[in-house]
């Protein structure tokens, strides 16, 4: 067990296999959840990461600026090959979906006034803001509950959506708020 | 060519200041593709819940913005400038963490920004809903979503896919919204 955590990889997986991997979790990840078909993939699919090793990496992807599932499969492909790997596991990760909404995209370009699919549209994107606030909610739940956090949330909502401020002044003001309420302790 | 360099400034903006996932730059990235580059709120609606039908990262709608309006080598663009600046943080900082190993810091940091990510995640609903949720129909549809997905393992496409059938027929045959 103790042998296993501290050495998950025996050869490190070549390029295309990091690449593939990855295309094949941005290709059937409808609905979204890909930080957890990252996870299987990584500890026990392929045993690339250990536990401990994806935790931290995760932790780090969520504390950088960046989509959290992209940031994941950047660190662990750079733990595997380097920036090589990084790149791999990155535009695999992307390829799918990015073709996807292209296609899309040229479709809503030439159709997107017709009368039909505007309302289906219509339809999708009141079916979009349910998906939205669920996410939103089951992120939060465990946040809404707790006053340091909730003050956050609430003054951060406040100012972007009722004072109108751009993003980066929010930023500017509730980071130092944020680090302030939740700075180390100094005793431990 | 300023139009390439006006649309990789602001993706690339929103890629740093994407603090806990792109879901938190949605309600800015609403506000400047209305105001600097007239995408009105509803094309932006639709082309995020066109997005959310796409498997793989939730933001790759973001090059439909460039494709409408750049053509091709305008999602190239905005697909570089979202992704790169970001993803170069976050290696250069990944690397420096296997060095140095956890600090109370990085928790610190990271407990300051779940809570200021997720009341912009809030200001995200309350800005596509804005533009979504406009009648008693697309209410049910949303609400109706919200409580299924959370309540069952269903999987969100479905029920999107399905708000999508079900409002369209609705709204088409009896002018509901």
């Amino acid at each position: 067990m103790t042998m296993a955590t501290a050495t998950p990889v025996m050869t490190p997986p070549t390029l295309w296999q990091i690449f593939f991997e990855f295309l094949l979790i941005g290709a059937v990840s409808f609905g979204g959840g890909i930080v957890a078909y990252e996870r299987i993939l990584l500890i026990e699919k392929r045993r690339w990461l250990s536990a401990d090793s994806f935790m931290a990496t995760l932790a780090i992807s969520q504390t950088m600026p960046g989509l959290n599932s992209v940031n994941l499969a950047l660190l662990a492909g750079d733990q595997l090959r380097g920036v090589k790997g990084a790149l791999a596991a990155t535009i695999g990760l992307m390829l799918p979906g990015g073709a996807f909404v292209l296609l899309a995209g040229v479709v809503y370009s030439a159709g997107g006034q017709h009368p039909f699919i505007n309302v289906l549209l219509a339809g999708i994107a009141a079916g979009a803001t349910g998906l939205l606030a669920s996410v939103t909610y089951t992120i939060g739940k465990r946040h809404f509950v707790q006053i340091k956090s909730l003050f956050i949330i609430v003054s951060t909502f406040v100012l972007m959506s009722v004072f109108k401020l751009s993003l980066i002044w929010v930023l500017i003001l509730m980071v130092p708020v944020g680090l302030y309420l939740y700075r180390p302790e100094q005793q431990s | 060519m300023s139009a390439l360099i006006h649309l990789a400034l602001t993706f690339g903006m929103l890629s740093i200041l994407a603090v806990g996932g792109g879901t938190a730059v949605l309600p800015e990235m609403q506000t400047v593709l209305a105001g600097q580059f007239n995408i009105d709120h509803t094309e932006f609606v639709h082309i995020y819940s066109i997005g959310q039908l796409a498997p793989g990262p939730n933001m790759m709608m973001v090059l439909v913005f460039g494709f409408q309006l750049a053509g091709l080598l305008g999602a190239g663009v905005v697909l570089l400038a979202f992704f790169i600046p970001s993803s170069v943080l976050c290696l250069s900082m990944g690397r420096l963490w296997q060095k140095i190993g956890e600090r109370p810091w990085r928790r610190a940091v990271q407990n300051a920004l779940e809570p200021i990510s997720i009341g912009l995640m809030c200001s995200g609903v309350y800005a596509v809903a804005k533009a979504a949720v406009v009648g008693p129909l697309t209410i049910t549809l949303a609400v109706a979503t919200f409580a299924v997905i959370l309540l069952t393992r269903v999987n969100p496409v479905f029920m999107i896919l399905g708000a999508g059938g079900l409002g369209a027929l609705l709204m088409h045959f009896f002018g509901l919204k």
